[in-house]
C-alpha cells in the first residue's frame, strides 16, 4: 500500500445530501434530510439529539447495514452505492467495527468464539484466530472470562467483549449506538475511558451516538441532529447549548 | 472456514438437541424403510431367481386335459390323453433337447418304524436332465428299468430325512403303498419351487412302475402331463408350435377343434413372475421413498423455522461482515449435517429392521451396497433441496432488517 499524501488527508466517512425515508402503511416518511458530514481519520465524534431524530438510522446507513434514499456516502475513499452486497459484508468486516446499545453477543458461544466471529468471515485459522480473540479480550481486561458465556458476565463486561469484537479486523472507524445506553453511571465511564484509548493511543476513528452531555464530553467534536437536520456540528467545548442531555 | 462452519452448525444443531432430534427422526425412518424394503424386495427376488433356476432351463410343460365331452370343457389335466409315446414322438422334434413323461400320484411311504406322505413321479431317465437336476448320491434309474418296470426308487432330501434320518438310503428297501421299492439315488437339494412346494419332498420311479404298479392309468401308457426342454431360449416358439402341430396330429384333431392338451412354456411364465416380483420391490422402494421425502419436507419445516427465529443472530454476523455466501452455507450445512447423520442412523436401522424380519418370517433379505448408496445420494440430495430454500432466504435477508426481527 502506497500512503500518498493525498490518501493521508482522505476523509474516513463523506456524506454529501443524504437523504433517507421509511415507507410505511401511511407512506413514505422522511427521517434524514440532505445531510453533508466529513469525518477525518483519528477523529472522536458524538452524535446528539432527542429521541427519534434519526440517530439510529444515519449510524446503520454509516454503517452499511441499511442504505440511504438518496445522496452519496463515501467510506475510507470507496463509494458505498457502488458496492455490491459482498463488498459491503467486506467493509463491515474490515473497516467498521459496530458496537450495539444491546451489545448483540452470540448467546451461544464463548466469548473468545464471539471475538473470533468476524476473523471466521475472513478465512482466519483457528488457532490464529483465538489467539487474536484472546489478545482482544486481554485489551479490554477480559482474558480470564474467555470461555464464559456472555450471560455470565455484566452488561459492561458484555460491552466490552462486544467492542474487542469490533477491534479484532483491526477497523480504521468504530461506530457506536448508544453503548452506554444500558449500563450504569461509573461502568459508562469505564467504556468511555476504553473508547478514548482506542482513539487516542490506536488513531481509531471513533463515532458514537449518546443521550447524555458527559458521555458527549469525551469527545472532540459534537454533532446535533433533531428531525433528520443537523443544527450543530463543531468543538464539543463550544457547544454548550447543545450538550444538555436528551434522554 | 469450512472447519469453522462445521462447529457452528454442530453447536447450533447441539443447542436444540430435542429439534435436531425430531428433524433427524424423518431422515432415519425415511432412510431406514427405504433400505428395508429394498432388502425385502431383494430377498424375494433372489429367492424367485434361485427357484427359477431349480426348475430348470427353456422349459414346456405339456398337460394333459381340457377336453369337451358332452359340451362340458374339462380342465387341463383333468382326462389323461398323453402318453408315453406321445413324449417319445416330441423328443425327435428338432429343437427339443429331452422329454420327460410323468405320472404323479400320492403315497404312503414306509422304512422301519417311519413313514412319510409324499408325492410320487413316475416318469423316465431324462426327467433328471429336463429339470438340469443332480444326483446326490447313488445313481438314475435306467431305461431298462422303464422297460420292465421295477421297484426302484429315487428320494429327495426331505423325504430322505423323514424316512432315514442320518441313515444312508443307497441300496435299502422301503415300502410304498406297501411294495418293496430299491432305494437306488437321492436327488440333489433344490429348494423351494416358484408356487412354495418344497420339491425336495418327492419321489420318482419309472414311469411304467407308477401306471402298472403303482396308482394304474386311466388306459394303456397315458400320463398326466410330459415335460420338454428346447435346446435353446431362441427355440422355443418355434419348438412349441412343432410340438402343438405334432400332437394336434398325433391325437387326430381336426381343424377348428379344441386342443385336448395344452402347451405351456415355463419359463415364460416364470420371467413374468420374476418381472412381477422386480415390479413389486421396486413398489416397495417406491413408497418407501416417499417417507424420506416427508423426512425432507421435515427438515425443510424445522429449517425455515431455525432461520426465522434465528433472524437476528443471522443479523449480527451480517454486520460483523458475514456474506450471504456465508449464510446460505451455514444454514445448508446444519441441513446437509441433519440429512447425513439421519441416513446413516436410518441405514442402520433399516439393516437391523431388515435383519428382525429374516428371523421372524424367515424370508431371506439382501441389503445390497447399491441400495446404501443410493439412500445416503438420495438423503444427501433431499438435505440439499429442502436445506436449500430456507438457506436462501435466510442469506437474502438485509443486515438491518435481520438486526431489527424482535
Ligand atoms: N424501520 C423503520 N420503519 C419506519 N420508520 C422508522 C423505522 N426505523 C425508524 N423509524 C422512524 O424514523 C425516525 C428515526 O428513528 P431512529 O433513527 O431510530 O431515531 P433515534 O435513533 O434518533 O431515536 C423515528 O420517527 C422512527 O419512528
Ligand atoms: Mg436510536
Amino acid at each position: 500500500m502506497s500512503e500518498t499524501a493525498a490518501t493521508a488527508v482522505m476523509p474516513v466517512i463523506r456524506i454529501e445530501h443524504l437523504y433517507k425515508e421509511y415507507l410505511t402503511g401511511a407512506g413514505a416518511v422522511p427521517v434524514l434530510h440532505e445531510l453533508d458530514v466529513t469525518v477525518m481519520p483519528g477523529e472522536f465524534v458524538a452524535i446528539m439529539g432527542p429521541s427519534g431524530s434519526g440517530k439510529s438510522t444515519f449510524m446503520n446507513i454509516l454503517g452499511c447495514l441499511d442504505v440511504a434514499t438518496r445522496g452519496s456516502y463515501w467510506l475510507n475513499g470507496r463509494d458505498v452505492n457502488q458496492q455490491s452486497s459482498d463488498e459491503l459484508a467486506h467493509l463491515r468486516n474490515q473497516v467498521i467495527g459496530f458496537v450495539f446499545q444491546g451489545f448483540n453477543l452470540l448467546p451461544r458461544a464463548s466469548l473468545e468464539d464471539n471475538v473470533a466471529l468476524p476473523l471466521i468471515y475472513r478465512g482466519v485459522k483457528r488457532a490464529e484466530r483465538l489467539a487474536r480473540a484472546y489478545e482482544m479480550l486481554e485489551k479490554v481486561g477480559l482474558g480470564q472470562y474467555r470461555y464464559s458465556r456472555p450471560n455470565q458476565i455484566s452488561g459492561g463486561q458484555q460491552q466490552r467483549v462486544a467492542i474487542a469484537r469490533a477491534l479484532v479486523n483491526q477497523p480504521k472507524l468504530i461506530l457506536a449506538d448508544e453503548p452506554t445506553g444500558n449500563l450504569d453511571t461509573h461502568t459508562s465511564q469505564e467504556i468511555m475511558a476504553l473508547f478514548t484509548e482506542l482513539n487516542q493511543r490506536d488513531g481509531i476513528t471513533v463515532v458514537l451516538v449518546t443521550h447524555e452531555a458527559d458521555i458527549a464530553g469525551y469527545a472532540q467534536r459534537l454533532v446535533r441532529l433533531t428531525d433528520g437536520n443537523i443544527v450543530y456540528d463543531g468543538p464539543v467545548e463550544h457547544a454548550a447549548e447543545h450538550l444538555e442531555s436528551t434522554a | 472456514m469450512i472447519g469453522a462452519m462445521l462447529s457452528e452448525a454442530w453447536q447450533a444443531m447441539h443447542a436444540n438437541r430435542m429439534r435436531t432430534f425430531l428433524t433427524m427422526l424423518g431422515m432415519v425412518i425415511g432412510v431406514g424403510a427405504v433400505i428395508m424394503m429394498l432388502a425385502i424386495g431383494q430377498g424375494v427376488q433372489q429367492k424367485v431367481a434361485a427357484s427359477i433356476a431349480s426348475m430348470g432351463s427353456n422349459l414346456f410343460i405339456i398337460l394333459s386335459g381340457s377336453t369337451t365331452s358332452g359340451g362340458a370343457r374339462m380342465g387341463s389335466g383333468a382326462v389323461p390323453t398323453l402318453t408315453v409315446s406321445d413324449a417319445q414322438a416330441l423328443e425327435e422334434l428338432p429343437g427339443i433337447a429331452a422329454v420327460a413323461p410323468a405320472q404323479p400320484g400320492t403315497a404312503q411311504l414306509v422304512y422301519g418304524p417311519n413313514n412319510w406322505s409324499t408325492q410320487v413321479y413316475g416318469t423316465t431317465p431324462s426327467y433328471l436332465t429336463v429339470r438340469d437336476w443332480t444326483m446326490a448320491s447313488g445313481a438314475n434309474f435306467t431305461d431298462s428299468d422303464v422297460r420292465s418296470a421295477t421297484r426302484v426308487a429315487l428320494l429327495g432330501q426331505t423325504v430322505v430325512q423323514n424316512l432315514f434320518g442320518s441313515e444312508d438310503p443307497i441300496g435299502k428297501t422301503i415300502r410304498i403303498k406297501n411294495s418293496p421299492y430299491v432305494v437306488l439315488g437321492v436327488l440333489g437339494a433344490k429348494g423351494q419351487s416358484l408356487d412354495g412346494r418344497d420339491q425336495d419332498d418327492t419321489v420318482i420311479v419309472p414311469v411304467t412302475t407308477a401306471q402298472r404298479k403303482l396308482f394304474g392309468s386311466q388306459f394303456a401308457g397315458s400320463v398326466r402331463f410330459i415335460m420338454a426342454q428346447a435346446v435353446s431360449a431362441d427355440a422355443m416358439p418355434a419348438a412349441e408350435k412343432a410340438m402343438n402341430e405334432l400332437l394336434r396330429q398325433r391325437h387326430h384333431i381336426r381343424n377348428g377343434e379344441d386342443d385336448d392338451f395344452s402347451v405351456r412354456n415355463l419359463t415364460a411364465m416364470a420371467n413374468t413372475a420374476a418381472e412381477t416380483t422386480q415390479v413389486l420391490s421396486l413398489m416397495l422402494g417406491a413408497i418407501a421413498s416417499i417417507s424420506l421425502l416427508v423426512g425432507g419436507i421435515g427438515i425443510m419445516n424445522i429449517m425455515l423455522v431455525s432461520v426465522t427465529e434465528r433472524t437476528r443472530e443471522i443479523g449480527i454476523r451480517m454486520a460483523i461482515g458475514a456474506c450471504g455466501r456465508d449464510v446460505l452455507l451455514q444454514f445448508l450445512l446444519e441441513a446437509i449435517i441433519i440429512s447425513i447423520i439421519g441416513c446413516f442412523i436410518g441405514v442402520l436401522l433399516g439393516i437391523g429392521g431388515a435383519l428382525v424380519v429374516e428371523k421372524v418370517t424367515g424370508l431371506g433379505v439382501v441389503v445390497t451396497v447399491m441400495s446404501i448408496v443410493l439412500a445416503f445420494s438420495v438423503a444427501a440430495a433431499v438435505g440439499i433441496f429442502f436445506g436449500w430454500y430456507p438457506a436462501r432466504k435466510a442469506s437474502r435477508l438485509k443486515p438491518i432488517d435481520a438486526l431489527r426481527f424482535q
